[in-house]
């Protein structure tokens, strides 16, 4: 029975510390492939230009436009969520949220241009970036904490 | 007019037209909550990180409830065209969000 619960004992110890392991390792897995992939998209995005300036350039020869748009929903991993609330009580930047928020926004971004590309839009103005918190995770590590980034803009088609 | 599809832009106008008259704010929202099966799917996403895909697209069909709750307000207004359009998501409650979209309806030619 003292085996058992010794077992048991071990488990309540080491199973918090196995999903921290997990987090840290498939979460930075995840985090690099990200980067990687966004890096790629954006280099093959640069020739439908986004701009965050109101005015189409060439207004006369602007064909048609319309509202676009890209959102993602994104989580940190466990090992994050618990260096950013160690980071949180000593104050300091918290890089495990920079790089949350900077891979949201790149996703928004190229999602809206991917989406004014195949409605036919060769250039987006007026460019916008939302961002939302969804929820909190509660303390016991239940619950979703994830951000969502919505960009926005005006797709326009000129003329050639 | 009408059946027209309603034209889009979140920029003073519409690029390449001119404005004809003003019918005022139009908005549109939709209160959501999350979804139980949905939630278990993001709970284990947290975990290690990433996109959480089915909120992703659950906030993106809110959205596009609130767009077309927005543009039906516009053509009763006699508009054919929402300009200047903006977006807000709020947390309502713990597991609740509200998608606003709102702009200009006008008369463009």
């Amino acid at each position: 029975m003292e085996g058992v619960e010794a077992a048991a004992q071990a488990l309540r110890v080491l199973l918090p510390v196995g999903l921290l392991l997990v987090g840290w390792g498939v979460g930075r897995a995840i985090e690099r492939a990200h980067f990687r992939r966004l890096r790629l998209r954006e280099i093959r995005w640069r020739r439908l230009p986004a701009v965050t300036i109101t005015g189409a350039p060439d207004a006369a020869r602007v064909e048609r436009a319309g509202l676009v748009t890209g959102s993602v929903v994104i989580s940190i991993d466990h090992w994050k969520r618990l260096v950013a609330w160690l980071r949180s009580l000593f104050g300091g930047r918290i890089r495990a949220y920079e790089s949350l928020l900077e891979r949201a926004r790149r996703e928004a971004l190229l999602r809206m241009k991917e989406s004014a590309a195949a409605a036919g839009y060769d250039c987006i103005v007026g460019v916008r970036l939302e961002t939302a918190r969804l929820a909190n995770a509660r303390s016991n590590g239940e619950g979703t904490a994830g951000v969502e980034v919505l960009a926005f803009g005006t797709g326009i088609c000129r003329r050639a | 007019m009408r059946g027209e599809p309603i034209l889009l832009s979140n920029t003073e106008e519409i690029p390449g037209r001119s404005i004809r008259s003003f019918h005022g704010v139009v908005s549109g929202s939709t209160v959501r909550a999350k979804h139980i099966g949905r939630d278990i799917m993001a709970g284990l996403k947290n975990l290690v990180g990433g996109e959480l895909v089915g909120y992703t697209e659950l906030l993106q069909e809110a959205r596009q409830e609130a767009l077309q709750r927005m543009i039906q307000e516009a053509q009763g207004a006699g508009a054919n065209a929402v300009v200047n359009v903006r977006f807000q998501t709020s947390s309502v409650a713990q597991g609740a969000a509200e998608l606003f979209a709102y702009g200009t309806a006008v008369t463009v030619d």
